[in-house]
């Protein structure tokens, strides 16, 4: 839009846009100014300077052992991730480049698995943790994670490989190239992009994930999700460290969102929003 | 080049993906109706017996049932109203010209990464407690009793919660929509003299409507599955004050052991999410072509 706005308006529009910003990350913002509080300035009423003490950020690590759930998450996230994608780019890929009749149903169909509600499925998917020794295994929840993202997974890649030209196949056909060519030196770099949104949005889904979670571990496999939870009770009366351990579990995960943002807005909603 | 070659090898692409899918939407769905016609309670799973369709009228004489479908359900229009109108708003607002737009960007998308127990916790013991709480703090500063959130309006609190979790989703998709708008068009309805609002009822709005029916019909999937938040801030109370469908159904199989029960619920949950779905499919599957 070209057109003039005057500089007035553009101040008011800004001042607006900014505390309406601003209180919507105020939650956010109070938890990392709390984390760097010590105890009793935690709970000595609202005060926005802390002391920028790290003492919470050490008890959080050593006598929570925050490790183990943050290795956890890091594991889960990044390899159902990965499994997913293993499992979709061929599938995805066939049904972007060699599209038969079927192929929309298809989508469709594995579209519709992603609405079913998980609690449907939580008393058989606990009975069979239970009794096969899934129950708080890393490699167990892993694949749970990939078997609920994998719908989403499949769909972006798809959208994204639908876009790669046919054309440039053609013409790297006229040229000679065999298939082996085409796919290491035609396809692969034009699918590289697609593939690193969609592995980027899923580990935040997987990250984020928070049923499953906590269902299916109890404390070998529990990733942050899990281990945030059980604070709800006995440790929620310590304000710094919570505050602390919040920071630790979103921190990595609000970064890699925040270069994500036009992925979230594709993967979301299928497609169906550019 | 659709030879008959590429065709199976396509095919042989497809198939792990495709058969893992359909494992996981028969297996676990099938387990779910069958145990829903059982008694069976895992304190006791030498007594497992046919039920017929007892479960089901359990569920359906329960009064904690009805409940939890009304609060499902105002749990879900509550955040779909604050997030839809707030979305717009905002969208609207940090569409125009500001200095700092990718920073304001960010802070609005941010909620949206926060781990839902994260965030429950964040906004029970930061912000809405009713002795240590931001809420309290503004509260006596004027002099007021500070609300205790979660005790007086447990469901209210939990809409909060929520709202603020998908107000930068719905916010980013409509910004979206928003930018695809042609800048053209409204300078000419401007030049015709259309004023601000008959140019948002009349441009703005009609384009945005599939937006709007997406953010409504992909969050509403979401919002029928919120269970993380209400464990962490009230455990579905006071009484079933704030329990919805999938925390009763959680209750049931995991607090009460009660897998015929929990089953049953289970089964009720996938027809109302089937309900929505319906629509959702329809509104994606006109993108496809």
């Amino acid at each position: 839009m070209a057109r003039a706005v005057s500089s007035r308006a553009k101040v008011g529009y800004t001042v607006a846009a900014w505390i309406v910003a601003l209180l919507i990350f105020f939650p956010i913002l109070y938890t990392i100014i709390t984390s760097l509080k010590s105890e009793q300035e935690a709970i000595a009423g609202f005060d926005l300077i802390p002391s920028f003490t790290l003492e919470s950020f050490r008890a959080v690590q050593t006598q929570n052992d925050y490790w183990k759930p943050f290795t956890n998450s890091v594991i889960l996230s990044i390899g159902s991730t990965l499994l997913a994608l293993v499992v979709a780019i061929p599938a995805a890929w066939a049904m972007a480049f060699s599209p038969t009749k079927r192929t929309k149903d298809i989508l469709m169909w594995m579209l519709s698995t992603k609405m079913m509600p998980a609690v449907a499925v939580l008393v058989p998917i606990y009975l069979i943790f239970l009794r096969t020794g899934l129950m708080d295994t890393r490699i167990g929840l892993t694949v749970m994670l990939m078997l609920i993202n994998l719908p989403i997974v499949v769909w972006m890649l798809y959208t994204y490989f639908r876009e790669i030209p046919g054309e440039i196949l053609e013409a790297a056909r006229m040229d000679g190239a065999t298939l082996r060519d085409e796919i290491i030196h035609v396809l692969t770099p034009m699918a590289i992009p697609g593939i690193a949104s969609t592995l980027l949005l899923n580990v935040i889904l997987a990250w984020n994930e928070a049923f499953w979670t906590i269902q299916l571990t109890t404390t070998n496999a529990a990733p942050l999700s899990a281990f945030i939870a059980s604070f709800s009770s006995p440790q929620g009366l310590f304000w710094a460290k919570l505050s602390a351990a919040s920071v630790l579990a979103i921190a990595p995960i609000l970064i890699l969102g925040w270069f994500s943002q036009k992925q979230l807005v594709r993967g979301l909603t299928f497609g169906a929003v550019k | 080049m659709a030879t008959r070659q590429t065709a199976s090898l396509a095919r042989l692409m497809r198939a792990p993906a495709i058969i893992l899918l359909l494992i996981w939407m028969i297996v676990p769905l099938g387990m779910t109706l069958y145990y829903s016609f059982l008694n069976y309670n895992l304190l006791n799973p030498a007594g497992t017996s046919w039920a017929g369709w007892f479960n089901y009228r359990y569920f359906y004489t329960d009064p904690a049932f009805f409940d939890a479908i009304r609060n499902t359900l105002v749990l879900v229009l509550g955040v779909l109203v604050i997030t839809v109108v707030g979305g717009i708003a905002i969208a609207l607002l940090i569409d125009k010209p500001i200095w700092g737009q990718g920073i304001v960007r960010i802070l609005i998308i941010s909620p949206f990464f926060v781990m839902p127990p994260v965030a429950a916790l964040i906004w029970k013991n930061m912000i809405m407690h009713p002795s240590y709480g931001v809420f309290a703090d503004i509260a006596k500063f004027f002099g007021a009793q500070p609300v205790d959130w979660f005790a007086q309006f447990p469901l209210t609190s939990i809409i909060i919660i929520v709202a603020w979790q998908w107000l930068p989703f719905a916010t980013l998709i409509l910004l979206t929509a928003l930018q695809s708008l042609d800048g053209e068009q409204m300078e000419a309805a401007e030049m015709d003299g259309a004023g601000a609002l008959s140019r948002f009822i009349h441009l703005t709005l009609p384009h945005m409507a599939r937006a709007i029916t997406v953010v409504i019909l992909i969050q509403t999937i979401f919002l029928l599955g919120i269970y993380a938040e209400i464990l962490v801030t009230t455990n579905g109370g006071p009484g079933n004050a704030s329990t919805n469908l999938t925390y009763l159904i959680y209750r049931a199989a995991r607090l009460n052991f009660d897998i015929g029960g929990a089953a049953a619920g289970g089964i009720i949950a996938v027809i109302l999410a089937n309900l929505v779905a319906i629509f959702l499919m329809r509104a994606v599957g006109k993108n496809l072509d």
